[in-house]
């Protein structure tokens, strides 16, 4: 057997490493998953190989986060082996090694954003963007989409490229008033540099297969035609599958394949998933399969029954209401834009962030310049009830030389009073003050 | 003494070893016609020279199942497959006769269908207008739960002489790979069980007593019965064969080393890690087909003493391809061998036409005879200095599953080389200088696989899986499916990996202190349903004779 599409595959289950005990996030979580995978002979297949992921450096960690007191005490060597195996993704793919690359590690990232005081919905740090802003470092500038289709909003990935036009990102999950982490609005668009450029789709729960294709072909479908990425990431959470115990989705991995073959993403990433046995083995064989471009129709989950798994009228209707609203912010986002900014020379962003995981409640206040040369220099104040308070100011990679001589005197001012982090993606330099 | 017997494509070597002690060796031409006659000749042979009734063992390597297989004398096999839910393979070269049938279980061996018994009926119809001798059946799974199997060959049982199922074979998971490997099971069955008939039968007539093992191609042995159940298992086993000659002849050492056996028209490259042999991860694959059949690692480079020199657009090129015999032998293709011949390090039987045949070859490009004829040794050499290099990446790569292995980064640093086959010794020198690593070429080197199948013991792997929430444990390569309390734990689990590896070790005739059974991997995972529920385990142990040699050769005094 050849697949079409030559694809490398990290498979790194760390079967040495959970959050806890009895944690989802626990060692047996890809256990079936390899069992699946062994059985069905993937490894056989030519065209597929597979890569050992390698390990992310704490300046990899830093160009993207602001880990607070540092990353060394945040992180453990499994963190650093999740980012390096999505950064191994990313080297597969833009070396022209395979065509293709899936990461399968863990623990996921899509919850953690720049500001780090712990773990948030299982995730530290945020895989994706540690692995594609190496890659942008390494490779040079790129377009890019990153699509999320885990359950959960994709709140950390947000934050990252709030106000980056170059990466656009669009998340589909369950509706945020009936899920973790609660936020995924409709109209969160982005920051003043890249408004439009984050496009939540928050569905209703109880979608199905029909519900995430019609999402998938009237609305991220002719995003992506417009957008005109040069790659396109999946960030591939599973537990929008009927079978997840965290969530309340009906997709299953036929849809989970056929989404893949359609979204024809260049890499892929787990994420979520905690539905290890029903769901896992199935949907990543699937993915797999895709990505491959190889006959994914036999792979189906043993208690699998369409009729059980179709979504109501009623969620149809609404699904089609949310994509009608996507579409239409996204076909007027200059405008939309004209009116929530107008001609402001700052734009100020005042929020709250639970870590759930850690048990943290963080405060913090975005600040960011508007400039007409770039994305504009930006910088975020954050304090949380453990008393910890920090600023951490963002110099974006294609900054004008304005936006990066303010960055600096940004830092000098923010460093007299806290603790300040500096990121100067422009020239891949990052300072943290005391 | 141990006779060991080793039969290869050209000749069959055989040794008898007493004691440690090498007290006969015999070589002979293989007659393609006649296998048995040609291994009971060169058995004879040997026996002639020492005391027949001291004869403890009679190991085999043979080319039997993979002559039959590489020659396409199989049989016809009937198939049944249950490929279950999943990536659908097309199985090619495998015969008419294949029936799918449904039913399936999943990764935990959890039934997912049942087997529907009237497609069974339906089934048994279609096979028997084709009536064939042998049946293999394989499920997707059925290392996990093998009820189907089981039930589809008591089915079938007095309709076949021979039936394989797919979970004897290896508790490895590959659907495809245990379909080929059953396949091709059943398919070499006759052949090899006829073989094994006249061996017993020609044993019995000279008065032989001493039973007959049979080599691996992982470097262990198995007993004539296990071979004849299981004839796929003796498949490649001539270069194992001559690994573990080496074993025996060379000072072991726990270091990186690189064996590297240089044949007519390739070169075979092993490896050994800390002293360890490097296995296939999952079997080893012939005939262009992947099989679960154990085996030590080797890659083969087309490049050997007989390999075909010439210029092509002014660059010096040695193989893939082989004219014949060298020309220093009587043949008339340009070769390494000449090469060596003219540097003096090889004996010739035609020497004088080889020099001339040197010598006109270097004025046709404006070289002088020796230096063309270094730089053919050379280029081998360096040729197979970058297939080690090749081989090591890919080594190196191997992927892993805990963070612990991924730090320790077991790097594979070569520290010494050991080297056999017809041109080893001249060309050693000529390697250290390439390889930087010292180079050693041991003695009876050439009759190395006679020696290596003499003295490798009997090896098993098992693989045990216990789950206590399903209250299972099973070990496919000793048919062990068993209930399980569910306060079974790791600790319990390893040491009944290792008491039902030493059985079988002891089965197979190990003494005790031969047997070395050791756990080779070990995990323990929690299982959990939904949050704070109870906790399980399942567990995964695999466990093994540790391949090995009897005894080490001493030299004679």
């Amino acid at each position: 057997m050849k697949a079409k599409n030559t694809l490398g595959l990290i498979l790194f289950p760390a079967f040495d490493w959970a959050i806890s005990r009895s944690h989802p996030e626990r060692e047996e979580r890809l256990l079936y998953t390899q069992d699946q995978l062994l059985e069905e002979g993937i490894e056989d297949i030519e065209g597929i190989e597979f890569f050992n992921p390698g390990m992310a450096t704490l300046h990899d960690i830093n160009r993207v986060h602001f880990c607070f007191p540092d990353a060394q005490s945040l992180l453990t060597e499994s963190h650093l082996i999740a980012a390096g195996g999505v950064m191994r993704a990313f080297d597969a793919v833009l070396s022209g090694e395979t065509d293709k690359a899936f990461a399968l590690v863990r623990p996921p990232g899509h919850h953690a954003q720049r500001v780090v005081y712990g773990d948030r919905g299982f995730c530290i740090i945020n895989i994706e963007a540690v692995g594609l802003e190496y890659a942008r470092q390494r490779y040079g500038d790129m377009r890019v989409a990153i699509v999320d289709t885990d359950c959960h909003h994709g709140d950390g990935t947000e934050d990252i490229y709030w106000n980056d036009p170059d990466t656009l990102f669009i998340s589909f999950h369950q509706d945020g008033r009936t899920l973790y982490p609660g936020t995924g609005d409709i109209d969160e668009l982005g920051g003043p540099g890249a408004f439009g450029y984050n496009v939540n789709i928050p569905l209703p729960p109880n979608t199905g297969d029909a519900g995430f294709h019609y999402i998938l072909e009237n609305t991220v479908m002719p995003i992506l035609e417009d957008y005109k990425p040069d790659i396109i990431i999946n960030s591939a959470g599973q537990d929008n599958h009927y079978t997840d115990p965290l969530t309340n989705m009906n997709f299953s991995a036929q849809g989970y394949a056929a989404l893949n073959e359609r979204l024809n993403p260049d890499i892929a990433v787990l994420e979520g998933g905690y539905s290890i046995q029903g769901a896992l083995p199935y949907v990543n064989t699937g993915i797999i399969l895709a990505m491959a471009g190889l006959d994914y129709s036999g792979v189906v989950e043993p208690d699998y029954h369409l009729g059980k798994w179709r979504q109501s009228e009623r969620v149809t209707d609404h699904v089609r209401r949310i994509a009608e609203q996507v579409n239409e912010r996204w076909l007027k986002r200059e405008e939309l834009s004209k009116r929530e900014y107008g001609d402001r020379l700052t734009v100020t962003r005042r929020r709250q962030v639970y870590y759930d995981t850690a048990g943290i409640m963080e405060i913090q206040v975005q600040e960011f310049k508007v400039c007409s040369e770039c994305p504009g220099v930006n910088t975020v104040h954050s304090y949380n009830d453990r008393g910890a308070s920090m600023a951490g100011i963002t110099i974006p990679r294609k900054a004008c030389h304005a936006c990066r001589e303010e960055g600096y005197k940004l830092f000098e001012h923010a460093a007299a009073t806290k603790k300040s982090y500096l990121q100067d993606m422009s020239s891949d330099d990052y300072m943290v003050s005391r | 003494m141990i006779i060991g017997i080793d039969m290869g494509g050209t000749h069959i070597d055989g040794a008898a070893i007493e004691n440690g002690v090498l007290i006969a060796s015999v070589k002979h031409q293989v007659d393609h016609g006649n296998y048995f006659a040609s291994i009971w000749q060169c058995l004879e042979d040997l026996l002639s020279q020492v005391d027949k009734d001291a004869v403890e063992r009679i190991h085999l390597s043979t080319t039997i199942s993979t002559n039959a297989i590489i020659e396409g004398r199989l049989a016809d096999v009937a198939l049944i497959l249950q490929t279950g839910p999943g990536l659908q393979w097309h199985f090619e070269r495998m015969g008419e006769h294949i029936v799918y049938l449904s039913g399936s279980v999943d990764h935990r061996g959890i039934l997912v269908r049942n087997l529907d018994m009237t497609q069974l009926d339906d089934a048994r119809e279609q096979l028997l207008e084709n009536p064939v001798d042998a049946l293999a059946v394989i499920s997707k799974f059925s290392t996990r739960n093998p009820e189907f199997e089981r039930r589809i060959k008591k089915y079938f049982e007095g309709d076949y002489n021979e039936i394989t199922m797919g979970h004897t074979l290896s508790g490895k998971l590959n659907f495809p790979r245990r379909v080929r490997t059953a396949y091709l099971n059943a398919a070499v069955s006759r052949t090899f069980i006829g073989f094994a008939e006249s061996m017993r039968e020609a044993l019995r007539q000279s008065s032989i007593d001493a039973p007959v093992f049979v080599l691996k191609a992982d470097g262990g042995t198995v007993d004539l019965e296990g071979a004849m159940s299981k004839p796929v298992e003796t498949i490649l086993s001539g270069p194992a064969a001559s690994f573990m000659g080496v074993r025996a002849l060379v000072d072991d050492e726990r270091s990186d080393r690189v064996l590297i056996d240089v044949g007519g028209t390739t070169t075979d490259l092993f490896f050994l890690v800390d002293g360890v042999p490097v296995f296939e991860p999952l079997g080893i694959e012939i005939d262009g087909r992947k099989t679960l059949v154990r085996a030590l690692f080797s890659q083969s480079i087309g490049i050997g003493g007989d390999s075909h020199v010439r210029f092509e657009e002014g660059a010096l090129k040695i193989g893939p391809r082989r004219y014949g015999l060298p020309i220093a032998f009587g043949g008339d293709s340009m070769t390494p061998t000449d090469a060596l011949v003219y540097l003096g390090k090889l004996e010739g039987a035609y020497r004088d036409k080889c020099l001339q045949a040197v010598e006109r070859m270097a004025a046709e490009h404006g070289f002088e005879g020796v230096a063309l004829a270094e730089m053919i040794v050379r280029r081998m050499c360096e040729e197979i200095r970058q297939a080690i290099e090749r081989v090591l990446d890919k080594l190196n790569a191997s992927p892993v599953y805990t963070i612990e292995e991924l730090l320790r980064d077991r790097t594979i640093r070569p520290q010494a080389v050991e080297i056999i086959g017809g041109p080893a010794a001249s060309l050693s020198g000529y390697l250290e200088e390439t390889l930087c690593l010292p180079v050693y070429c041991p003695l009876h080197h050439e009759i190395a696989n006679a020696i290596g199948a003499a003295l490798a013991k009997p090896t098993l792997e098992i693989n045990l899986i216990a789950d206590t929430e399903r209250e299972k444990m099973s070990i496919p390569e000793r048919g062990i499916y068993m209930p399980i309390d569910r306060t079974f734990n790791w600790r319990e689990a390893e040491q009944f990996a290792l008491s039902q590896v030493r059985d079988a070790g002891k089965a197979l005739g190990l003494e005790e202190d031969q047997l070395d059974a050791e756990i080779v991997e070990s995990s323990s995972f929690n299982m959990v349903k939904g949050y704070g529920g109870r906790v399980d385990r399942n567990i995964r142990v695999k466990a093994q004779i540790k391949p090995g040699l009897l005894e080490k050769l001493r030299k004679s005094d």
